[in-house]
């Protein structure tokens, strides 16, 4: 595949790794936060974990908008869908996440009419030919899923779609590094340290790399905007090993072939004029942050399915056992939970890590299990 | 009457009814005209409510196999070209030489009859081509809305020759792992249809009889353990439901394991593990050690496993994990498949 296997070219991995391993300063461990769930999908998928030295730690940030998305808002997707009886659109991941009692796709196969679609504009063609239903888009997802959310609000607004709205979850990626940073285990404890972050490439692709200058200046910590595929992984890796060992403190870019400074202009600008920051919204594991979701704003507020619905936001609880909150803090890991691989599995997810794929817990389950049981096996060649 | 005229069955413009399905004379007709005519054989001919024949002396094999593909026509085969695959695969994955098959109908009231001679024409085909017979048959009509269209659901025996034992069992650490060829192709060829997902490829469906493939397989190497081929679930979760049924670990390497371009390139802007993807003319074969170079060589002569290989074996875990070496030099479990990749693809 042109494009593609260039960036996972295994040579070129064994000599990004004999760099790597040549940085290591003897007695120091490197501690690095891979924010997005699809770098912790990527890692595990191509087995990084094995070809890293031990000396790097790395810990799963809280960049799913699957898992970080908190029950309540899932409860009210389900209302929609059961009691109000729209046709609720929403991605795959969605469906299986469990609710307080339920689930959409439990909800589904009790009647509701539940939809799997790709994208957004999917919905837009259901809203169009069911003109005598109420369709709801379940928009979720960091900076990546927002523009075109923001492109359906317009088009919908200028086709006069009025059985069209959005059940906006958009969630913004650098106040959630704020939140991690601020976090008592990150700052005054010694049970999480951070010495720095690989930040998601494809969201810089849409904001930039300047929004991450903050944590730079204010937090002493280094980022490198990464792109997705294995090599890019490594080389920023690499990056990181390397402005730690000479005590720089930058935010630098790996994925140079993408992104920009100043990111993508007129995608923001298509976000500014349907979208406006929340006063606060609420993440699993983080609790309620500010200015760290978007609604939409009042002149296209008729497309606000929150308020086309009246629906208020309400309380969840989640399960004491699951430990979700910790593992997206990055405070504990997927296999110091309890109910990992026992009562939780990606067949029977209790918590929201378990249920995408870009999960710590399900990544963690379906690839990378083998190195944390007990060795048992003797390869017979 | 709609679809039927005086003289027969209206296959240019005529649809299912409901009187297709409920014993009378419509039924009669449709079976005549249709189902006898395309498959054309003795037994059927004899129009009694069941099939009587005889088997060759050996251990006799019975598989059974629903189909309910959506969309019922794909790229490189249909759904009545698919039920033979299917069951016949079925049988001959435990080395058996299938022989006779029944089939079974569920029809959607108002589905044209055009289409579904050419399901039914497809079927003979590949009956033909594997070999085997359709004995016996039936014929049910759902009300519209019911059904989707057709389903299929088919039946067969096959006598499995003196000497052979294949079984999920039988893997032992050690045995090596043969792949016969590229995977992936019939769930993204099926796939690329969806109303809500097309794009354009040239990829065909792998739906095939392998029976002449395992033929000379067993052939030339009676002492093979274990077949399977890897249709829903996909090559990773065959191998873990082998894994299980042996209690054995397998390592496989990803370098190893041969998938055309246009699956790897759907399966990436997809998001979709190829791994899970679901194959309806391919099998893996476990054997010892000392049989493998044998068994992959009569396997690439044949034209059903010129692209066969070794990919990994059989090792000692109690675990009874599936792990990959992968193509970047590292290595992963390849889990059973949690969840739906592709809904209705067989």
């Amino acid at each position: 595949m042109k494009y593609v296997d260039e960036f996972r070219d295994g040579d070129i991995a064994q000599q990004l790794i004999g760099k790597i391993s040549a940085e290591m300063v003897v007695g120091r461990e490197y501690r690095l936060m891979e924010f997005c769930g699809g770098h912790t999908h990527a890692i595990y998928r191509y087995g990084i974990p094995d070809l890293l030295p031990d000396a790097i730690r790395l810990i799963h940030g809280p960049g799913c908008p699957v898992c970080v998305l908190p029950m309540s808002r899932i409860d009210m997707a389900i209302e929609l869908a059961v009691a109000h009886r729209v046709i609720l659109c929403s991605y795959g991941d969605m469906l299986r996440v469990p609710g307080s009692t339920t689930s959409l796709l439990k909800s589904k196969a009790e009647g509701a009419d539940i939809r799997m679609v790709y994208s957004v504009m999917d919905a837009l063609t259901i809203a169009e030919e069911n003109p005598d239903q109420q369709v709801v888009f379940f928009a979720i997802g960091f900076e990546t899923t927002t523009p075109p959310t923001a492109i359906a609000i317009q088009q919908a607004n200028k086709a006069k779609l009025r059985n069209f709205s959005v059940f906006c979850n958009h969630v913004l990626t650098p106040a959630a590094i704020i939140g991690i940073l601020d976090l008592p285990e990150v700052r005054t404890e010694d049970s999480l340290k951070i010495d720095g972050i690989i930040g998601p490439a494809h969201v810089s692709a849409v904001i930039g790399s300047d929004p991450y200058n903050f944590v730079a200046q204010q937090y002493k910590i280094p980022v490198v905007i990464s792109g997705f595929e294995p090599l890019d992984v490594l080389q920023s890796i690499l990056m990181l090993v390397r402005q730690l060992n000479e005590h720089r403190v930058e935010v630098e870019n790996e994925f140079t072939r993408a992104v920009t400074a100043d990111g993508n202009l007129k995608a923001q600008a298509l976000v500014q004029e349907t979208l406006e920051l929340r006063q606060e919204f609420e993440w699993r594991g983080l609790g309620f942050m500010p200015d760290s979701g978007l609604q939409i704003r009042e002149a296209y507020c008729e497309f606000d399915t929150e308020k086309r619905f009246n629906l208020s936001n309400r309380r969840a609880k989640e399960n004491k056992a699951c430990e979700c909150p910790a593992i997206i803090r990055g405070v504990k890991a997927p296999e110091e939970c309890k109910l990992f691989g026992t009562l939780c599995t990606p067949d029977n997810p209790i918590g929201a890590c378990m249920v995408s794929s870009e999960g710590a817990c399900a990544a963690h389950y379906s690839y990378g299990r083998a190195r944390v049981l007990p060795p048992t096996n003797e390869c017979s060649s | 009457m709609k679809g039927k005229t005086k003289t027969g069955l209206n296959f240019s413009s005529g649809i299912v009814e409901m009187v297709h399905g409920s014993g009378g004379r419509a039924m009669s007709q449709l079976v005549d005209e249709l189902f006898i005519s395309a498959f054309d054989n003795p037994y059927l001919s004899q129009k009694n409510d069941q099939a009587s024949f005889d088997l060759p002396a050996g251990r006799v094999v019975m598989a059974t196999d629903s189909h309910v593909v959506s969309p019922l026509f794909f790229p490189g085969g249909d759904i009545g070209s698919l039920a033979i695959h299917g069951t016949v695969n079925d049988i001959c994955m435990s080395g058996a030489k299938p022989y006779f098959l029944s089939a079974g109908f569920i029809l959607e009231e108002g589905y044209p009859l055009k289409s579904l001679k050419r399901i039914v024409d497809s079927m003979a085909l590949a009956a033909g081509e594997a070999g085997v017979t359709i004995v016996t048959g039936d014929t049910k009509v759902v009300e519209r809305g019911n059904g989707d269209g057709v389903f299929i659901s088919t039946t067969g025996v096959g006598v499995i020759p003196t000497g052979l034992d294949i079984a999920g069992s039988n893997v032992k650490p050690g045995d090596k792992i043969i792949l016969s060829g590229s995977i992936g192709d019939h769930g993204v060829a099926v796939m690329s249809q969806r109303e809500n997902l097309t794009f354009e490829t040239t990829l065909l469906s792998d739906s095939q009889s392998l029976n002449d493939l395992v033929d000379v397989m067993v052939t030339a190497v009676p002492e093979i353990k274990c077949m399977r081929d890897p249709t829903r679930g996909g090559l990773g979760t065959t191998l873990n439901e082998i894994a299980q049924q042996s209690g054995v670990g397998i390592q496989f390497d990803e370098m190893q394991i041969p998938i055309s371009a246009q699956v790897a390139s759907a399966c990436e802007f997809l998001g979709l593990d190829p791994l899970y993807i679901a194959n309806e003319g391919k099998l893996v074969a476990f054997c010892a050690p000392e049989h493998s170079d044998q068994l992959l060589a009569v396997m690439r002569a044949h034209p059903k496993g010129w692209e066969a290989s070794i990919i990994g074996e059989a090792v000692v875990d109690d675990h009874r994990f599936v792990q990959m070496k992968t193509a970047f030099g590292g290595s992963r479990v390849v889990d059973w498949l949690s969840g739906e990749q592709l809904p209705r693809i067989c």
